[in-house]
Order: C-alpha cells, then structure tokens, then sequence
C-alpha cells in the first residue's frame, strides 16, 4: 500500500512539474507547481513527516504560490503570449546541462544504494526501521521536530527570525513606487 | 525501504527545475522552477531523516523559511524591473543601468 500511494504521489509529482516548465501561460506553470508541490506533500506524509507534509501544503502550496499567482496577474501576464522557451541553441544547452547534473545525481543515488549505505541494516548509525514512527507516538508529530529545533539549532532558528525581517524590508523597499 | 526510489524522484525533479531554468525566459516561470528545485531538495531531506532521524526534518523548516523570504524579495525585484522595463522577458533585460 505504501508502495502503490509513494508512486502515484512521485508520477503525479513529475508529470506536474513537467506541465510547470513546458506550459506557455505563467498562471498554468503556477498551477502545475501548486499541484506538484501537493504531490510532495503526499511524500513528506509517508516518510512520517506530517507535520512537515502540513507545512508544506500551508506555506508552499498557499503562501508562496498565491504570491507568484498575485505577481502574475498584477503584470497582467496571465495569457500565454508568443513562447518564451529558447531557441535551439538554448535548448541544446539546457538538455545537455540538466542532464549532466542528472546522471551525476544518478550515480550518487545508485552508490548509495549500491553500498546499502543507507538502506541496509549493515551500517552502523541508521535508525532502527520504524523508529521515527514510534518517535512520533511518543512525543507527538509538532515534538519530534521541535526538540531538535529548539535545542540544537536553536542560533539557526534565531538567524532565521533576522533573515525574515530582512525579508520584509527589503520587499517593503523594492516595491515602493519610489525609491 | 522506499529511500531509494525517493532520491531517485527528487533527483528528477531537480533535475526538471534545472531544465526549466536554462530553458523559459520568463522570469516568473524561472522563479518558480527554483522552487521546484528547492522542494526536490527536501523531498531528500525528508527521506534521509526516516533513517538518520528527525534533524532532517529541521533543516526542511530552515529551507521553508529561506524560500520565503527568497520569493518575497524576488517577486518584488520583479516587479521593480518590470515597471522599468515593462516587460519580465529575460531577453530585454540586459542592462545593470537603468
């Protein structure tokens, strides 16, 4: 069962994003992001993230994405004009550079399967199978993530607050009519 | 044990951002397929932490947040562009001045 929902959610994921960078219209890309990024949130779900899956769905899927729908039509570019995919040149390159990058990461993921690096019983540091479940159960979906979260990269989450402020002034700046 | 086929699909999916990156020219569409890497990215995070524990999942909030302020202020540098140049086609930006 988790077999069969881990591929629907991964075919859905793909064939979406797929849709997302060959679609004319910047609102349909927009769409096919949102509904591939619902797929993954399917995912995070059955690697017992479901907090995490929430967020996803929460902050990706609503916040950021309604942002770029707002941006779109605020530009007026909801109609896909003339195609903006680059010439044959372009493409050549594209394809050759994502598929570059592509076999490379083919082969890191072949190696760690290879060595049952991650996957087997044989190394040493994995977590028992189904241990980050019982976690779960014991100290709850939002605990098992804030622990660590508060504890150990408690200066990260603090940098982070800053990070965010920047953010907002920067935005708030950049958009002003005049600067 | 699901991690493999998991870092095989985020793999392509990042590997599809990255294709859309080099391939559209508008600048929104490239924009959004950064996000696309960045959730591919997670994808592995989330997977990887199934293994080696929850510390994966934290570092998924640090690329959240971060992706959050990055789209913020892209879309707004977008936006001052285009009042500049009416228009968010790569093509016809291509002047540090104004």
């Amino acid at each position: 069962m988790r077999e069969i929902l881990f591929w629907a959610f991964a075919g859905v994921g793909v064939v979406s994003a797929l849709l997302c960078v060959t679609r004319r219209s910047a609102v349909a890309s927009a769409l096919w992001l949102v509904l591939t990024m619902c797929a993954l949130a399917g995912e995070f779900l059955l690697f017992d993230a479901q907090f995490l899956a929430i967020i996803q769905v929460l902050v990706y899927a609503g916040a950021i994405m309604v942002l770029f729908l707002f941006v779109i039509m605020l530009l007026n570019l909801g109609r896909g004009g003339p195609s903006d995919l680059r010439g044959w040149f372009g493409r050549a390159v594209a394809v050759l550079l994502a598929g570059g990058i592509g076999v490379q990461l083919w082969a890191l993921v072949r190696a760690v399967r290879g060595a049952g690096g991650f996957a087997g019983e044989t190394a040493a540091y994995p977590l028992p199978t189904g241990e980050l479940a019982r976690m779960e159960q014991t100290r709850g979906a939002v605990g098992m993530v804030a622990d660590p979260l508060l504890r150990q990269y408690l200066v990260p989450f603090e940098i982070t607050s800053v990070l965010l402020l920047a953010a907002i002034v920067g935005a708030v700046v950049l958009a002003k009519r005049k600067i | 044990m699901l991690l493999g086929p998991a870092l095989g699909v985020s793999a392509l999916l990042f590997v599809i951002g990255v294709g859309g990156v080099l391939l559209r020219r508008n600048a929104i569409v490239i924009f959004m397929c950064v996000e696309l890497m960045l959730n591919a990215v997670n994808l592995t995070f989330v997977s990887l932490a199934q293994q080696l524990g929850p510390d994966g999942q934290v570092i998924v909030f640090f690329v959240m947040a971060v992706a959050a302020a990055e789209a913020a202020v892209g879309l707004a540098i977008i936006l001052a562009v285009y009042r500049h140049k009416e228009s968010v086609n790569l093509q016809d930006i291509n002047l540090l001045r104004g």
